[in-house]
């Protein structure tokens, strides 16, 4: 290789090695004078903040035990905590529900078809926030005042504090049931790989469905007999100001949950709508021939290869909904970044702040797109 | 040839500008040059700062802002508004894009020293208190144990409120809502039974914002003291003599009796400390960098402390309270002006 500026090689990797010193070279310029601007303000800079006492109070903790003695440390992982319950509930339900509507809307029931475009027009084009403070409207203003609250079933309180539910009263019993459970699913996912190996061999079909059904109720129910069939329950009761008692789920999550989950299904359902239209008519033609009925070729024939074009986007959308669940500060949900700014405003540090947001939900986003992608190269075709 | 040149004079051109100093001393200087005061206030708090219905900031935190431009300028109107809820007030300060805070905010020490920034004086004295529906039958803050209580983020209403209630063993909800629209919204709903804020925030929030205002009552406890400020950034003395003066100023006039109506005829005043306040004698607006009427402009265009109090709180049924001179047993009290 000739070693001159002549070369279009070498001019490509001076370039670049230039190009790499001034980005370095920036970077460590706004490093440097950023800090050099907060010490002649004599602004705090640091994360030592994180070992101090947050002195303020979280309404939903997500079942950690915080009081506002803890640390800021302890405050942001409540906050994170609170993020990533409603983000993978979000996720779930959104998926559900979007690959109902996104079925529905490609339906040959007239009905149903023009509902869910319906649904589809008019959710996609109201911004979110707007839909969130619908929502919460809806439930803090016209439920009753927990004195008057609905009692649709015994031990039940619906008022616009939130939905009370009994739940049983914490015991060994339950660590018990909770790991036969877990050896149950074990256990059911060994025997379908066996009897689809068993199947794939000798052509005869072993019982899944019922085998799975037996594993999945007999150890847990065998566990909780073993273990002294507790019964005891907690029941919420109005003592005072508000319900004791039970679990609640408030109208800020609530509100969040159902906006996060009615906006990001209506996406779905077009990216599901947008892969099943994407296999090619023959396909389906081709599964008709074979016998098999509209409702078996798409479960079989159609689903299987459309999801190689839904997995990519549905990913999005996964992340959108993780990061539209920062508007919560807005109806009052304490998640990361509600927290976060609460921080920053107490002890004045901004930019540790924001760092950490960002690193937040970098790490989740990553973290869902890493594994989304696992699962479409596990569904991808094979071999180009 | 050519495209490596125009690269490294991109990075250059991109070096020089982005270099700049830290302007600490000369927020006096750059106010002067744009010709107006950049002001943060509250988004709507009545009383303090609040647009009226044709949109003119009214309130004893926008007063003081005029007040400043009255001494800089000789004219209170050359004020611009920057509307900031409690999270954002002191990133706008600290980053310069306000040149004032003036927004009821309290005075602490972790504000004055780890925020990097400079409380002026106190606009108002004030403490913590809560509001209740008067169905719920509370007569006193001791019994609101288990209760669900509304509160705005980034304050320290919202530490106060956590130390009060563990200080006496009771429990609480927290339901914390950024925006003060929001929260009086959840509020008046009922999503809450208390919302807590410093009680001249509740004595103006019932006057202006309760749908029936006879349904709610203010519980007798003041939990914290509140002192209320206006607040400018480290590191630049004149800004903050010019600021903190402007503010002595209307205490100071009130105290001599110099009101917006009468100080003209006191222009000719045989008394020394009145020709040294209107600049009639000495040197005391240079020495503040300022025209030596600063102090007449103030209080020819925006009146003095009394003025401004009654024009914008004792419509809302506020009480002087503390907040009257030390002359009449309060608390307000100004550095002579010699």
């Amino acid at each position: 290789m000739k070693l001159s500026f002549s070369n279009p090689r070498i001019r490509a990797l001076i370039y670049q090695a230039i190009t790499i010193v001034a980005a370095l070279a920036a970077g460590a310029y706004l490093v440097s004078n950023t800090l050099a601007n907060l010490q002649d303000r004599h602004i705090a800079s640091g994360f030592a903040f994180l070992g101090r006492e947050a002195g303020f109070a979280i309404g939903e903790t997500s079942f950690i035990a915080y009081s506002a003695a803890d640390t800021y440390l302890r405050a942001l992982g409540v906050g994170l905590a609170n993020t990533l319950r409603v983000s993978l509930i979000g996720i779930v339900a959104a998926t559900v529900l979007g690959t109902l509507i996104g079925l529905a809307r490609i339906s040959h029931n007239w009905l149903l078809a023009r509902l869910a475009t319906a649904y589809v027009e008019f959710i996609r084009n109201v911004p979110l926030l707007v839909q969130l403070f619908f929502w919460y409207v809806i439930i803090a203003e016209t439920l009753p005042h927990p004195r008057e609250a609905l009692e649709p079933l015994p031990g039940f309180y619906l008022s616009n504090r939130g939905i009370n539910v009994p739940v049983p009263e914490p015991h060994a019993a339950y660590a018990w049931i909770l790991g036969a459970f877990a050896a149950g699913v074990a256990l059911s996912t060994g025997f379908a790989w066996w009897a689809r190996r068993r199947h794939a061999r000798t052509g005869r079909r072993p019982p899944v469905a019922e085998a799975v059904l037996m594993l999945l109720i007999l150890p847990p129910a065998l566990a909780y007999l073993l273990s002294g069939a507790p019964t005891g329950m907690s029941v919420p009761r109005l003592a005072g100001f508000n319900f004791s008692g039970g679990v609640a789920l408030t109208p800020e999550f609530a509100a969040l949950g159902l906006g996060l989950i009615i906006y990001t299904a209506a996406f779905i359902a077009e990216i599901v709508r947008a892969g099943i239209l994407a296999i090619p008519y023959g396909q389906l033609e081709a599964a008709y021939a074979v016998g098999l009925r509209r409702r078996l070729a798409m479960r079989l024939v159609v689903l299987p290869q459309a999801l190689r074009v839904i997995v990519p986007p549905l990913t999005s959308q996964y992340l959108n909904l993780t990061k539209n669940s920062s508007l919560a500060v807005a109806i009052g949900y304490p998640d990361i970044v509600s927290i976060a700014n609460t921080a920053i405003n107490q002890t004045g540090q901004a930019i540790e702040g924001i760092a950490i947001i960002m690193a937040v939900y970098l790490t989740i986003s990553l973290s869902i797109s890493v594994l989304m992608n696992w699962y479409n190269a596990r569904v991808a075709l094979k071999g180009g | 040839m050519k495209k490596s040149f125009l690269f490294a004079g991109l990075l250059a051109a991109a070096a020089a500008g982005s270099a700049h100093p830290a302007a600490a001393q000369a927020t006096l200087d750059a106010v002067r040059a744009k010709g107006y005061v950049q002001c943060g206030v509250n988004t709507g708090l009545a009383g303090f700062s609040q647009p009226d219905s044709k949109g003119v900031w009214r309130g004893i935190d926008v007063d003081a802002c005029r007040a400043v431009a009255a001494a800089v300028f000789g004219d209170a109107d050359k004020v611009r508004y920057t509307p900031l809820t409690a999270q954002q007030r002191f990133t706008a300060l600290q980053s310069g894009e306000i040149d004032l805070l003036s927004r009821n905010t309290t005075w602490t020490i972790t504000r004055d020293t780890s925020l990097g920034l400079n409380f002026v004086g106190v606009t108002y004295y004030d403490g913590q208190g809560f509001i209740v529906p008067k169905k719920l039958g509370v007569k006193s803050a001791k019994e609101l144990s288990g209760a669900t209580v509304c509160v705005q983020p980034g304050t320290t209403t919202e530490l106060n409120l956590a130390d009060y209630f563990r200080a006496n063993k009771m429990t609480f909800r927290p339901v914390v809502i950024e925006k003060l629209e929001e929260v009086l919204n959840a509020y008046f709903a009922g999503r809450c039974d208390v919302y807590t804020t410093d009680m001249s925030g509740l004595v103006a929030i019932r006057a202006s914002r309760a749908p029936n205002p006879a349904e709610h009552v203010i519980l007798p406890e003041v939990i914290s003291k509140e002192p209320l400020g206006p607040v400018v950034r480290h590191g630049d003395d004149r800004w903050f003599d010019v600021v903190k003066w402007s503010l002595f100023a209307m205490i100071e006039a009130e105290e001599m009796g110099l009101t917006s109506r009468n100080i003209d005829e006191h222009l000719k005043s045989a008394v020394p400390a009145i020709q040294r306040f209107v600049g009639a004698t000495g040197e005391i607006g240079k020495a503040l960098g300022l025209d030596n009427r600063w102090a007449y402009n103030i209080v020819k265009q925006v009146g003095n402390y009394g003025e401004s109090f009654e024009r914008n709180l004792t419509p809302l049924g506020f009480e002087r309270g503390i907040n009257k001179l030390w002359t009449q047993g309060g608390l307000m009290y100004a550095p002579p002006i010699r």
